[in-house]
C-alpha cells in the first residue's frame, strides 16, 4: 500500500524501461442534442504499465475493451485525457509539436489493415522513403540505397520499389507496413493487431520477421493482439484488459501457466486447442462484454464473473503484486 | 525502348478474345439451367451409401473470368455422413467457400459454373437430388429447408432496414405456406430463444444494428436452423468474433445440432476450432482436397507435406517454440496451374516421383486418404 502511495505522488523513472504508462486515461464524450455533452466512453481506464528495453509486451483482450486506444494515446495520435506516458524517460505530452515531430522517428506503429494503411497512389519505394526523407534521416544521394536496403531486410525485392500496394497481397503488403515503420530506425513500435487479417502461413511469416528485426536492431514492441496463441509465442510479458483497465499484468510464462483473475482464466480456457484428444474444462461467459460509456459500479467484470463476491459490486479492487511482477486486480486475492 | 510487359500481361486484343469464348461456353451453361421444366430423370440419383447426408463426387467449379478460366474447386470429393460434423480447412481462395457454395448452387453466375461432378443430397426415402443439375425452382424449396447456410459476416449477412423478428418470420412462412401469421411469430420467438437469448420478444422487434456481433451470429444461426435442415453449412461462423464468444457460438451450434440431428460442414482456417468441433477433415489446396481422415488421424497422424506444415505454422498455447515453421513460396497462380502435384514448389519432402502427374488419392486407412507420392508405397502395401 505504501509504495503504490509513492506511486502517485512522483513518479520515478527506471533506466531500463524504454516506455512508462502512469494511471492513462482516455475518454470520448458522447455528444447530444446542440453539442451538450451526455457522458463520455471510457475507453481507457487507469492504464498502468513499464516496458523494458528490447523486450515484447502483449496486450490482450476482447474487441472493445481499448487495446487499441491505449496503443493511439501512447504515440499522441489521439489525446489523452488524464495520467502520463514517459518514453525513455520524457513526458511524450508535455513536448511541443516540434519537439513531438523528432521523437515520432523513435516510435511507429503498425495498423492491422494492411489494406487500408497504404496509400493506393504511391509507389512502394515512396510509401517506405517518404519520411525518411522528410526527417533527413539519411544524404539524399544515399537514400535510394537505404530504401532497398530496408526492403531487404523485410523481405521485399528491390524491384518491387515501382510498384503500387494493390499490385501485393495481404503478407507483403505487411511486409510493407513493417518496412515503412522500420525504416526510420525506430527504438520502440506499437504492433496493432499486425496479422490477424492473414492466413495461417502467411502469419507465420510475418511474425517471424518481426522477431528477426527484434534480434538485429533490438527493438521494443506494443504487441496488441485478441489471438492469444500467438501473443504467447511472441512476448515477454503480458498485459490482459477488460473493459478499459488492466486486470492482469505479468510475465508471459507465469500468466499462461497460472492465469489468477476470474476473466483471464476464462479467456484461455476459451482457446480452441488444434488437439481432438484434449477436452478442456470451458469457463464459458454468459454475456457479452457491458458498454464502457456506462461501466458497472465496483469490480468491472463482476457481472460476469463467476466468483462474484458481495464485495465487488461496491469496490474496484487494487492491483496486488503476487510476486515475481505478476499483478492482479481483483478481491479474491484480498488478504 | 519499348516498355517491358509484366508477367501475366494481357493485351486488350487477348482478353477480348478469352471474353468472347468464355461467353460461349457460359451461355451453353445458362441455356440449360434457364428451361422452365427439367425431367425428374435429370437431378433424382441415389445416395451411395444411405448414412450420408450429402456425397460430393469429382466436383469443379470453374470462374470464366477474362483473364483465363481460374478452376476453383478441382476435382473434390468427399462425403458428409449423417449426425457428424465435417470441418473443412484450407488458406484463403483454397476454394472452400466455393464448394460450399456450389452446394447452395450461389456460385456468382453467369461465370462461375459447376462444369463437372455431382453433389448428392440425400432427401430421405431413398431418393437423393443431384444438386448439380437441380433447376431452380426446385433448388428454392431445398435452400433454407434441407440446406441452410451461416455466413463469416453476422453484420453483413443481416438485412439493416428490417427487424430481426420479420426476417426469421420470413424463413419459415416461405417454407411452410400453410402456417398462419402468428404461429409463425410463436416459432419465431422459439427459435430466438433456442439460441439463447433471454430477451426473445424484445430483440424480435429490434434492427440488426442494435445487437453486438455475438447476438447477431446467434440470429443468423436462429434464421438457418429455423426450417430444422438436414445439412447446415457453416462458412467461417467465428472467424468474426472474440474467443470468448466463440466459444459460447461453438457451443451452441453442438448443441444445437444434436438437438435437430442435423450434420455440419464446417468451414474454417483455425485449426483448433477444427479440432474442437470436427469428426472428420478435410484439406483443402489450390482447389483439391490434399488429405482428409477422421480428426484424429489427420491431427495424429498428418501425412500431407501441407497439413503437417500448416499444423507447424500455428503458434499453440503452451508449446513453446523459438521460431514458428513458415510454409516457403506463395500458393500458385490460380489461372495457370501446374500439371505436377500444385504444392510440389513449395514442398520440403519432395521425392522423386512429384515431377509427375498430380497424385491421385491413396489409402492409409479405412478413413484416412491423402494424396501424395511419399505415401504411395505404403498405401499400396496395406492394401495387399
Amino acid at each position: 500500500m505504501a509504495e503504490q502511495m509513492k506511486n502517485e505522488e512522483a513518479f520515478v523513472h527506471n533506466e531500463e524501461n524504454i516506455l512508462e504508462v502512469n494511471h492513462l486515461k482516455k475518454y470520448f464524450p458522447i455528444k447530444g442534442a446542440l453539442g451538450t455533452k451526455r457522458g463520455a466512453v471510457k475507453a481507457v481506464d487507469d492504464v498502468t504499465f513499464s516496458i523494458k528495453k528490447g523486450t515484447t509486451m502483449g496486450l490482450v483482450g476482447e474487441s472493445g475493451c481499448g487495446k487499441s486506444t491505449t496503443g493511439r494515446t501512447i504515440l499522441r495520435l489521439i489525446e489523452k485525457t488524464d495520467g502520463e506516458v514517459y518514453f525513455n524517460g520524457i513526458d511524450v505530452n508535455k513536448l511541443s509539436k516540434k519537439e513531438l515531430r523528432a521523437l515520432r522517428t523513435k516510435m511507429q506503429i503498425i495498423f492491422q489493415d494492411p489494406y487500408s494503411s497504404l496509400s493506393p497512389r504511391l509507389p512502394i519505394g515512396e510509401i517506405i522513403g517518404e519520411a525518411v526523407r522528410e526527417h533527413g534521416l539519411v544524404p539524399k544521394e544515399e537514400l535510394d540505397e537505404y530504401i532497398t536496403k530496408v526492403m531487404l531486410s523485410c523481405g521485399l525485392q528491390p524491384y518491387h520499389k515501382d510498384r503500387y500496394p494493390h499490385e501485393f497481397s495481404g503478407g507483403q503488403r505487411q511486409r510493407i507496413c513493417i518496412a515503412r515503420a522500420i525504416a526510420l530506425n525506430p527504438d520502440f513500435i506499437v504492433c496493432d493487431e499486425p496479422v490477424s487479417a492473414l492466413d495461417v502461413s502467411i502469419q507465420a511469416q510475418v511474425i517471424n520477421l518481426l522477431k528477426d528485426l527484434q534480434d538485429q536492431l533490438g527493438l521494443t514492441y506494443l504487441f496488441i493482439s485478441h489471438d492469444l496463441s500467438v501473443v504467447e509465442h511472441i512476448s515477454d510479458t503480458v498485459g490482459v484488459m477488460y473493459l478499459g483497465g488492466l486486470v492482469e499484468t505479468g510475465a508471459t510464462e507465469d500468466i499462461f501457466a497460472n492465469p489468477l483473475h476470474p476473466y483471464t482464466k476464462a479467456l484461455f480456457s476459451a482457446i480452441p486447442m488444434p488437439d481432438p484428444e484434449i477436452k478442456t474444462d470451458r469457463i464459458i461467459l454468459e454475456g457479452s462484454i457491458p458498454s464502457p460509456a456506462n461501466p458497472p459500479s465496483g469490480c468491472k467484470f463482476h457481472t460476469r464473473c463467476s466468483e462474484c463476491m458481495e464485495i465487488c459490486k461496491n469496490k474496484a479492487p487494487e492491483a496486488r503484486d503476487m510476486g515475481n511482477g505478476h499483478v492482479v486486480r481483483c478481491h479474491l486475492y484480498d488478504k | 525502348m519499348a516498355k517491358k510487359k509484366p508477367e501475366g500481361y494481357l493485351s486488350a486484343k487477348e482478353s477480348r478474345r478469352i471474353s468472347r469464348e468464355n461467353r460461349k461456353i457460359t451461355n451453353e451453361f445458362e441455356k440449360k439451367r434457364k428451361r422452365k421444366s427439367v425431367p425428374e430423370e435429370e437431378y433424382v440419383t441415389v445416395m451411395k451409401d444411405e448414412g450420408n447426408v450429402l456425397e460430393i463426387d469429382n466436383l469443379h467449379t470453374y470462374f470464366f473470368t477474362d483473364a483465363g478460366t481460374v478452376k476453383s474447386v478441382n476435382g473434390v470429393s468427399f462425403e458428409v455422413p449423417v449426425g457428424k460434423t465435417v470441418g473443412v480447412v484450407g488458406e484463403s481462395g483454397c476454394g472452400k467457400s466455393v464448394t460450399s457454395l456450389s452446394i447452395m448452387q450461389l456460385v456468382q453466375r453467369p461465370q462461375g459454373q459447376t462444369v463437372d461432378g455431382e453433389i448428392r443430397l440425400n432427401m430421405g426415402d431413398g431418393k437423393a437430388y443431384n444438386i448439380v443439375n437441380t433447376p431452380n425452382y426446385k433448388m428454392q424449396g431445398i435452400r433454407g429447408n434441407y440446406v441452410s447456410m451461416i455466413f463469416q459476416e453476422p453484420m453483413t449477412s443481416l438485412n439493416p432496414v428490417f427487424r430481426i423478428g420479420d426476417q426469421i418470420d420470413e424463413v419459415i412462412a416461405l417454407h411452410n405456406p400453410e402456417m398462419s401469421k402468428e404461429d409463425v411469430r410463436k416459432k419465431t420467438i422459439e427459435m430466438i430463444e433456442l439460441v439463447g437469448i433471454a430477451n426473445s420478444e424484445g430483440v424480435a422487434r429490434m434492427y440488426p444494428h442494435e445487437l453486438s456481433g455475438g447476438m447477431r451470429q446467434r440470429i443468423c444461426i436462429a434464421i438457418g436452423l429455423a426450417c430444422n435442415p438436414k445439412l447446415i453449412i457453416a462458412d467461417e461462423p467465428t472467424t468474426a468474433l472474440d474467443v470468448t464468444i466463440q466459444a459460447q457460438i461453438l457451443d451452441l451450434l453442438r448443441e444445437l445440432k444434436d438437438k435437430i440431428n442435423s450434420s455440419i460442414m464446417l468451414i474454417t482456417h483455425d485449426l483448433g476450432v477444427i479440432a474442437e468441433m470436427a469428426d472428420y477433415v478435410v484439406v483443402m489446396y489450390a482447389g483439391r482436397v490434399v488429405e482428409k481422415g477422421t480428426a484424429t488421424d489427420i491431427f495424429k497422424n498428418p501425412c500431407h507435406p501441407y497439413t503437417i506444415g500448416l499444423m507447424n505454422s500455428k503458434p499453440v498455447v503452451g508449446k513453446k517454440v523459438d521460431r514458428l515453421y513458415s510454409i516457403p513460396g506463395k500458393v500458385p497462380n490460380p489461372i495457370d496451374m501446374p500439371n505436377y502435384c500444385f504444392f510440389k514448389d513449395r514442398c520440403e519432402m519432395c521425392v522423386e516421383g512429384c515431377a509427375g502427374a498430380y497424385p491421385e488419392m491413396v489409402k492409409l486407412s479405412d478413413t484416412h486418404y491423402v494424396s501424395c507420392y511419399r505415401h504411395y508405397d505404403n498405401a499400396q502395401k496395406e492394401e495387399k
